[in-house]
């Protein structure tokens, strides 16, 4: 199996849909000349030419409209948000119409779009370039999120975003694009609305995505050598969650603790708490415990910085309090 | 031909010259009596096309019988339409917001004259007879207007949100200048699949000073969609005069780098020619701007009475001196193509059909409780859950 960096992958899933299907193409900032700033579209310019690699004006609020157009017209738009933060601009097209167009026009059009792009905290790249745009879009309806973590996922999930009928936004991290992984030949679909078992366990369910999932795994290796058994699970979909696999893992478990990157007001964390409580009441030995970003902008300095993003040593503390010897069996 | 001056209290519109001296220019040509219905006429429209950075099309108008007498049918029960809505909403048979199109038809029924269902249209929230015009029933909106199950939205989208895939209409949008950038991706399309085929992108003149238009306007000349930037000038974006919100009203020239014309909106046959221009233009060259000097007699929406920024004055000029129906009718009967028993009898047949559609709407059943889940996603996802409103029970778990 090849290895391939995150950001190769994501390529390969651009490059064979485009393939696959000449109503598929890509729109952003640099996405065709430049390749990318991170460069996901490195080289597809070249083989496609300027109409399926369109590089457009910064002018996020009218190229978005622009695809979402597209979209209703039977195309398969996918739009490169340079960072998503700058899709704030566009935020009334994505909420009023990718969103709901389908609903308001009584089921006559679809909107088949992917928007993509990194998000997170990076290395201190300040407060408006570190956005967390998954908590502002969860409350769209008609929206599905997904955020991706691995070469592998990401792979998958694009593919199977870009064939989707409904307006998905695909979540990227400034900081994972060479995390490297050997990837399966073949299609490969992944769902976009199944979590991922990273670790199965008995003593804990921890529920994350996106980096923070590597920052779990490392704290869960940590847990390991000293006795405890996580179970870690990716959400992947966080829109909608996938509280099957969420039930069965506390159905377990019986302890929750999740971690996430956005800001603890309003996060994912935040409804996903709710859900928990609201569906897994009985099942649960104590309080989910959530560890989120703190509610500030991010700072320039690192070390500032390293202090508003839940850091692995936080992860093993709150497994620790949650999991006294007595309590694990 | 000389301009004639009306009265200074009509605001600062365009003046106009009244249909008699068209009328008697149409008698110089000599028509029959009794033209047949397909055989081809020539008029001339009046008002000169103002143009910026092109040449204007010609003032001579090919029109027939047939197409006349259409206009004079559509534009009316466009108007029964509209009035009957309005009584609608004040005996609280529609609710929410309802922006109404009168005065404003022969922009419209002109552009239809122009394409076919082929090509594409989006427009904003004033669209009622765009529906119509796009192919739609008059039930299709009234049912739609009262929130019922046979409205072209099944009512889930009300007034603002009428759509006619089959016909290429895309809405009915409801934020200001959103569906400009969306129609900007429609043309985008069009030129993708490398169809003969342009999008008119509707928008007011309120909408005109929104940035994402100029963003879309950028876009749509760089890559030269066939898209033509209509702004339909009724000069008052709700309560406030075009004067007192754009530093320049010339909105037709807006474009700067784009071409624009500016249009005699109450006149169907100049919005013809416009359009006929346009589409033309269009498809070799790239986005065009159009401005519709137009005019709507009713206040922004049925929650405005429209009289607190305009004089009843000004309203009742316009009517006297521009109504759009007024004009055809004249035009009609001086070129003898009907008698006014004739138009009568139009008239009554369109006020008999809104009629019938008013009571089929109003016996048109209300939405079931599904139709509230449907449509959010294409093919619902899995793990999809809505619930009561008392979240108690789940409704839907998938």
């Amino acid at each position: 199996m090849a290895q391939l960096l995150l950001f190769e992958a994501l390529r390969e899933a651009i490059l064979e849909e485009m393939e696959r299907d000449c109503r598929v193409f890509v729109m952003g900032e640099d996405v065709g000349h430049y390749g990318g700033s991170y460069k996901v579209t490195k080289g597809l310019a070249e083989k496609y030419g300027d109409w399926r690699l369109l590089d457009t004006p910064i002018a996020e609020n009218s190229f978005t409209g622009l695809a979402i157009g597209a979209a209703m017209t039977g195309l398969r738009p996918i739009v490169e948000g340079m960072n998503m933060g700058f899709l704030l601009l566009a935020f009334n097209q994505i909420a009023n119409n990718a969103g709901m167009l389908h609903y308001t026009s009584g089921g006559n059009f679809t909107t088949p779009l992917v928007i993509r792009g990194p998000g997170g905290v990076g290395r201190q790249l300040g407060a408006e370039h570190s956005q967390r745009l998954e908590s502002y879009f969860q409350s769209v309806p008609g929206l599905q999120m997904v955020a991706c973590s691995t070469p592998v996922n990401g792979k998958g999930l694009l593919k199977s975003a870009i064939r989707s009928q409904n307006p998905v936004l695909f979540f990227e991290h400034v900081l994972l694009y060479n995390i490297k992984q050997p990837i399966p030949t073949g299609e490969n679909l992944s769902s976009l609305e199944r979590a991922e078992v990273v670790r199965e366990g008995k003593d804990v369910t921890l529920l994350t995505y996106s980096r923070m999932r590597h920052y779990v795994i490392q704290a869960a290796r940590i847990l390991v050598s000293q006795g405890y058994d996580p179970e870690v699970i990716d959400l992947v979909s966080l829109k909608p969650l996938d509280m099957g696999t969420i039930a069965r893992s506390i159905q377990k478990t019986h302890r929750a603790i999740i971690v996430e990157e956005c800001m603890r007001t309003g996060g994912i964390g935040a409804t996903l708490r709710a859900s928990i409580m609201e569906y897994l009441f009985d099942e649960l030995d104590g309080p989910v415990v959530c560890l989120s970003s703190q509610d500030v902008p991010t700072p320039y300095s690192g070390l500032l910085e390293d202090m508003t993003v839940v850091q692995p040593g936080q992860i093993v503390q709150a497994v620790k309090s949650m999991c006294t010897k007595e309590s694990v069996q | 031909m000389a301009l004639r001056l009306v009265s200074a209290r009509m605001g600062p519109f365009l003046r106009q010259r009244t249909l008699a001296a068209a009328a008697a220019l149409a008698q110089q040509r000599g028509f029959a009596a009794a033209a047949s219905d397909d055989e081809k006429l020539t008029v001339t429209v009046p008002v000169p096309f103002k143009t910026h950075k092109i040449d204007p099309p010609s003032q001579e108008v090919e029109t027939s019988k047939a197409e006349l007498l259409g206009f004079f049918t559509d534009m009316y029960k466009m108007r029964r339409m509209e009035i009957a809505a309005d009584g609608l909403y004040k005996s609280k048979f529609i609710r929410g917001f309802c922006h109404l199109y009168d005065g404003q038809e022969a922009v419209c029924v002109g552009m239809e004259a122009a394409l076919n269902y082929d090509d594409a249209i989006i427009t904003a929230y004033r669209d009622h007879c765009t529906h119509l015009g796009r192919g739609g029933t008059v039930l299709e909106v009234m049912a739609e207007l009262m929130g019922h199950r046979d409205g072209c939205s099944q009512g889930k989208g009300g007034s603002m949100h009428m759509y006619n895939k089959q016909h290429n209409f895309y809405g009915g949008n409801g934020i200001v200048g959103a569906q400009v950038p969306l129609g900007v991706g429609v043309a985008f399309g069009q030129k993708y699949n490398k169809l003969p085929n342009v999008t008119v992108a509707m928008y007011g003149d309120g909408a005109a000073n929104q940035g994402q238009l100029f963003e879309a306007l950028n876009i749509a000349a760089l890559w030269n969609l066939p898209c033509l930037f209509t702004c339909e000038n009724n000069h008052y974006g709700m309560g406030t005069a075009e004067w007192r919100s754009a530093k320049s009203p010339a909105y037709y020239a807006r474009g700067d780098y784009v071409p624009g014309i500016k249009v005699d909106g109450m006149d169907a046959l100049a919005v013809k020619q416009a359009f006929k221009f346009g589409k033309e233009y269009a498809l070799q060259n790239g986005p065009l701007m159009l401005e519709m000097d137009t005019y709507r007699y009713h206040g922004h929406s049925m929650s405005d009475p429209g009289s607190t920024y305009r004089t009843r004055d000004e309203i009742s000029g316009i009517r006297q001196e521009r109504d759009p129906i007024e004009r055809i009718r004249k035009l009609i009967l001086s070129l003898e193509l009907a008698t006014a028993a004739d138009l009568k009898a139009i008239e009554k047949e369109s006020k008999r059909e809104v009629d019938e559609a008013v009571d089929a709407a109003k016996s048109s059943p209300q939405p079931e409780e599904k139709l509230l889940y449907d449509h959010i996603h294409s093919g619902t996802p899995a793990n999809f859950q809505i619930y009561g409103a008392d979240r108690q029970h789940v409704t839907v778990k998938l």
